[in-house]
């Protein structure tokens, strides 16, 4: 069954980036041994960390629970390997900050035995969608896109609007990345086993698989696999390889022509997006009790020996895992956590893999950054804008901090995909002066909700005295008239008590 | 030629006053709103109620800059940026802050061991953000407290200290 | 192993401001050499002026701000408006008119406002529009173009050194010798004097589309323009809207009254048009920002520049509609904000 290319939608700017994708996809995907340690952050995805429920010295089985979800967006943690855990402590992550987070250290035993399943695996069909989403939620599963959002809860939330489309993301579109690629070339069958997991629990009868043009191994892969499913549901769709077609609100707008409203969530338009990686993942935890405790991640860049994509346990160390690839070239200088446009900068190879890592970058320093210079004002930011914002004006605003013309011209819907920067002639290193605009204007927003907060109970302070007050003065005006009225017959009371003790007493004088 | 220059010079002279005598008789029948402008006012203020101005909470003093023309940098925890705010919204000069900005954001915080149960400071927080009975344990809503610091020489056994959000 | 850490992303820019202002630079060596040929070097010779008193402007404005020397003559913009500046200038200019547009244009329009990046006004055409006010007579010398009529003498090297140097012709040339009016100014006073466009279009000095000789310098300009365009070094949206904006009106009248109106490709090829449309109005910085703004930007200035020419006393009134047009900047970009994906079309923008 060839793949149909249906009508596409339209995307504003974006970039024909330099692939660089070469050096990594010509190798099958290697598996990395179980290394010495595994560290295991208990935060790997977005909302509250998980907690650990395993102590120090305790030996845990591959696939145990070691972590569990705690509060309403969480996901839960799984032992990588078999091991004892000899520290729970903070170690260098790969952090947009930088520094440590709390995180689980096993001492592998080798032996990588795993743990008997508590239940039989049971057929999904055969399941409540709310029972799947309660068994999504228990194998640790997130978004393996780069977003890690929980994706149980994402299901439960998306599954309550009405829904058409379901749409598995293979698109790649940063330079160097190609660990969906090798995934879809050679796990094509789970990952479509997944999506038709996922249609169940969300209750669609359509999934695109948007993969890039440029890709016809994998698409070859992927359209194999549906022939031997024949399931007609599903079906590819093929995008160009435009830079950031691969962001969740663009991967909509292209599949399916339609927009995400600004502060929306792809479901306002009946859709919901996954990674091939999140459906794969979800196949396996399903059909065969692995819960997420590995993903493929690219190793590649200058700086690398031999770039190539592995297959790691979660919570091996890049060092290992460079190790294992054969090491770093001199060329060695940056070490991303991520891809070239959107990744995360680190100063250490301690930095273990999590959920969130689909690429280690090990980039030369051969990329000429000029200086900054004024803007010029040329509009080519503007041009390449995919969410057609306007960098310049943004860049105008955010050096004046003016809030209201920043909120105004867009600046919350900027998705920080670094096309502006890249088209930049003055080299304005617009991306991050926008990061640090939102967050000041989050810092504002949560200053002006307090002081809110604050007037409200001032004012209902006001109130209340004022109301006890008044209360006050009526009693005392009730207790006079009382005292007023009453106040003879009140002394003749008294008198006629005390009197009374002094007759049945005699005996007191 | 004088003559030109004359008729130019004159032309231009009675064409201000009218217009000057046309604005200020503007000005004063058709007032800008007062009340929504103390509204304004009171929005850029922190609300922490701490009465540090010299006014009797933010409100007191919102009506105080409008109708009494009250300086506009008396107030520490707004800081520079709410004197900022004020002068854009009024049109009226910067100045320098009078007692100097709030250093820190500490909350209130009641050593348990030591409350007695008196009351005193929980009557005198203007966001009602300290609960307890008499005689029992008193203690801060953090998320509530403004750090406006009026319950600290309240309390007779000074149990009550600033500690810093962390 | 430890590493340095750097924000993303990772992957240099590829353009450079330096190398977009050399772009223009090329373009306009075709127009420079027809204009040596059909003028003689008086055009190089401004340059040098031009450019002499620019980039000193600049390095002395920097130094006073102090900020960088390098970097600011580095970037060539500079050097963009001093070439501009010439090209508006007749050949035979006498250097202290040079001067103090180069000054003028660099020191006050574009420093004093707070350099690259913060002029509101095109720093050539604000200096172009100063010496225009304060020296007329000098501004309205244009000699005539080497096109076979001998009539008239054509300059030489020395004798422009002479007169750019002191501002006076070689004893043995007079002005009308060396000069005539330009077409555009022919046209004008043809056209006040009551003779039809056809009568004044018949006079051997008129080509096909401008004046003889004038035209080849436009065609020229105009295709330095395409090259420009497509480099993307400048976009379709200013070029065209100057063009729709002076040749709307200017098909219209020629159409209803054809007798008493130039002909739309006369103006188009006239005068400094080809050079604004191109070179001038696409000046990043006072343009602009959004695409629909940038058309209505280039509409309004050739429409003001039609108005001009029809009924303004200037014959070529396209820098004043260019800095009129840089004043309305703010407006139009406050009006013609492009919608931002994912917000309805009728959204509206805050009061403030």
């Amino acid at each position: 069954m060839s793949a149909p290319t249906f009508d596409l939608g339209y995307l504003h700017g974006g970039l024909r980036m330099p692939r660089r994708k070469d050096k990594s996809n010509k190798l099958p995907i290697q598996h990395v041994p179980v290394p010495q340690q595994l560290i295991i952050p208990i935060t790997q995805h977005v909302g509250d960390a998980a907690h650990p429920v395993v102590g120090i010295g305790e030996r845990v089985l591959k696939g145990q629970l070691i972590a569990e979800s705690d509060g309403a967006i969480s996901a839960p943690i799984h032992a990588a390997s078999s091991g004892k855990v000899i520290a729970i402590e903070p170690w260098p992550v790969s952090r947009r900050l930088g520094g440590n987070a709390p995180c689980i250290v096993i001492e592998c035993d080798g032996a990588d035995r795993a743990i008997e399943l508590s239940e039989p695996i049971t057929p999904y069909e055969s399941l409540s969608q709310d029972i799947l989403f309660q068994k999504i939620l228990q194998g640790g599963i997130v978004g393996l896109g780069g977003a890690v959002f929980p994706t149980a809860q994402k299901l439960m939330h998306a599954s309550i609007t009405p829904l058409e489309h379901l749409v598995l993301n293979g698109i790649e579109c940063e330079p160097y990345i190609t660990c969906d690629d090798m995934l879809m070339r050679e796990q094509a069958n789970e990952v479509l086993g997944g999506a038709q997991i996922l249609m169940y629990a969300l209750g669609v009868e359509h999934c695109f698989v948007a993969v890039e043009s440029d890709k016809p191994e994998a698409i070859q892969a992927l359209a194999d696999a549906m022939t031997e499913l024949q399931d007609h549901r599903i079906a590819i769709k093929q995008i160009p390889s435009i830079y950031p077609s691969g962001a969740e609100d663009q991967t909509v707008q292209l599949v399916t022509n339609k927009e995400v409203p600004s502060g929306g969530l792809p479901t306002d338009v009946g859709c919901v997006v996954q990674n091939v990686g999140t459906a794969a993942a979800v196949y396996r935890w399903i059909c065969k009790g692995e819960p997420l405790i590995s993903r493929v991640t690219t190793v590649t860049g200058d700086g690398i020996a031999t770039p190539m994509n592995v297959f790691a346990r979660i919570g091996t160390t890049v060092a290992d895992i460079v190790n294992f690839v054969g090491g770093y070239t001199e060329k060695v200088h940056h070490l991303v956590i991520g891809g070239p446009m959107m990744g995360r900068s680190v100063t250490t190879d301690k930095v273990p893999l999590v959920k969130a890592t689909n690429c280690i970058l090990v980039l030369s320093d051969e990329e000429q950054f000029g200086n900054e210079q004024p803007c010029i004002r040329c509009g080519d930011c503007a041009s390449a804008c995919p969410v057609q914002l306007q960098p310049q004006q943004l860049f105008w605003y955010a050096c004046a901090d003016n809030e209201e013309k920043l909120r105004s011209y867009g600046l919350m819907d900027c998705i920080e995909c670094g096309c502006c920067d890249l088209v930049c002639p003055s080299h304005i290193p617009l991306t991050a002066d926008f990061r640090m605009a939102k967050a000041r204007m989050r810092e504002l927003a949560d200053e002006v909700a307090r002081a809110e907060r604050a007037r409200l109970r001032y004012e209902f302070h006001t109130q209340r005295l004022d109301r006890e007050q008044l209360l006050r003065a009526q009693q005392l005006e009730a207790q006079k008239q009382a005292a007023s009225e009453g106040g003879s017959k009140a002394i003749r009371d008294i008198l006629e008590r005390t009197s009374k003790k002094h007759d049945q007493d005699p005996g007191e004088e | 030629m004088w003559t030109t220059v004359l008729t130019a010079v004159i032309t231009i002279t009675v064409i201000a006053l009218v217009a000057g005598l046309l604005l200020s008789y503007a000005s004063s029948r058709l007032p800008a709103d007062r009340d929504s402008l103390v509204e304004k006012v009171n929005k850029l203020l922190p609300q922490t109620q701490c009465a540090q101005c010299g006014y009797p909470g933010c409100r007191p003093y919102a009506l105080a800059i409008v109708e009494d023309d009250a300086a506009i940098n008396l107030c520490p925890p707004g800081g520079d940026e709410t004197m900022r705010r004020l002068a854009d919204l009024l049109a009226r000069e910067p100045v320098a802050l009078a007692a100097g900005a709030k250093q820190s954001d500490a909350l209130a915080f009641v050593d348990e061991a030591l409350c007695i149960g008196c009351t005193y400071c929980r009557e005198v927080c203007p966001v009602d953000a300290i609960v307890g009975a008499h005689q029992f344990m008193h203690t801060v809503i953090a998320s509530e407290c403004t750090g406006c610091e009026l319950c600290v020489p309240r309390c007779p056994v000074d149990c009550i200290s600033m500690e810093s959000a962390a | 192993m430890e590493f340095v850490r750097r924000d993303a992303p990772f992957i240099a820019p590829r353009a450079n401001v330096a190398s977009i202002m050399r772009q223009v630079l090329y373009a306009l060596i075709p127009a420079t050499l027809a204009h040596v040929w059909f003028f003689g070097p008086g055009i190089v010779l401004n340059m040098l002026i031009a450019g002499l008193f620019c980039l000193g402007g600049e390095a002395a404005m920097m130094r006073a701000r102090g900020k960088s020397v390098a970097v600011a003559l580095g970037d060539f913009s500079a050097v963009v408006t001093a070439i501009i500046l010439a090209f508006a200038l007749p050949p035979l200019t006498p250097w202290w008119v040079t001067a103090t547009a180069a000054l003028f244009g660099i020191v006050v329009a574009k420093h004093l406002y707070g350099g690259l990046g913060y002029n509101i006004f095109n720093p050539a055409m604000a200096g172009y529009v100063v010496v225009l006010v304060s020296f007329p007579t000098h501004l309205n010398f244009w000699t005539v173009p080497r096109i076979g009529d001998l009539d008239y003498h054509y300059v030489n090297l020395l004798e422009t050194l002479q007169y750019t140097l002191t501002g006076n012709l070689p004893d043995y040339l007079t002005i009308d010798a060396v000069s005539r009016a330009s077409p555009l100014d022919a046209v004008k006073a043809g056209l006040s004097t009551m003779h039809t466009f056809a009568e004044v279009h018949a006079n051997p000095m008129m080509g096909h589309f401008g004046g003889r000789g004038w035209e080849w310098i436009s065609n020229f300009i105009l295709l330095g323009g395409i090259w420009l365009l497509m480099k993307k070094i400048i976009r379709w949206h200013i070029p065209l809207g100057v063009f729709a904006g002076l040749l709307v009106p200017a098909t219209f009248m020629y159409v209803v009254e054809s007798g008493t109106h130039a002909s739309p490709d006369f103006y188009l090829f006239s005068g400094g048009t080809m050079l604004c449309a191109f070179f001038v109005a696409t000046d990043p910085v006072s343009a602009a920002t959004s695409p629909r703004g940038r058309f209505v930007f280039g509409a309004g200035i050739g429409l003001l520049t039609y108005a001009i020419r029809l009924w303004g006393s200037y014959a070529d009134g396209i820098a004043f509609a260019v800095i009129l047009m840089n004043m309305s900047v703010p407006a139009i970009d406050y009006l013609t904000r492009p919608r931002i994906v994912g917000h309805s079309k009728h959204e509206k923008a805050p009061d403030r």
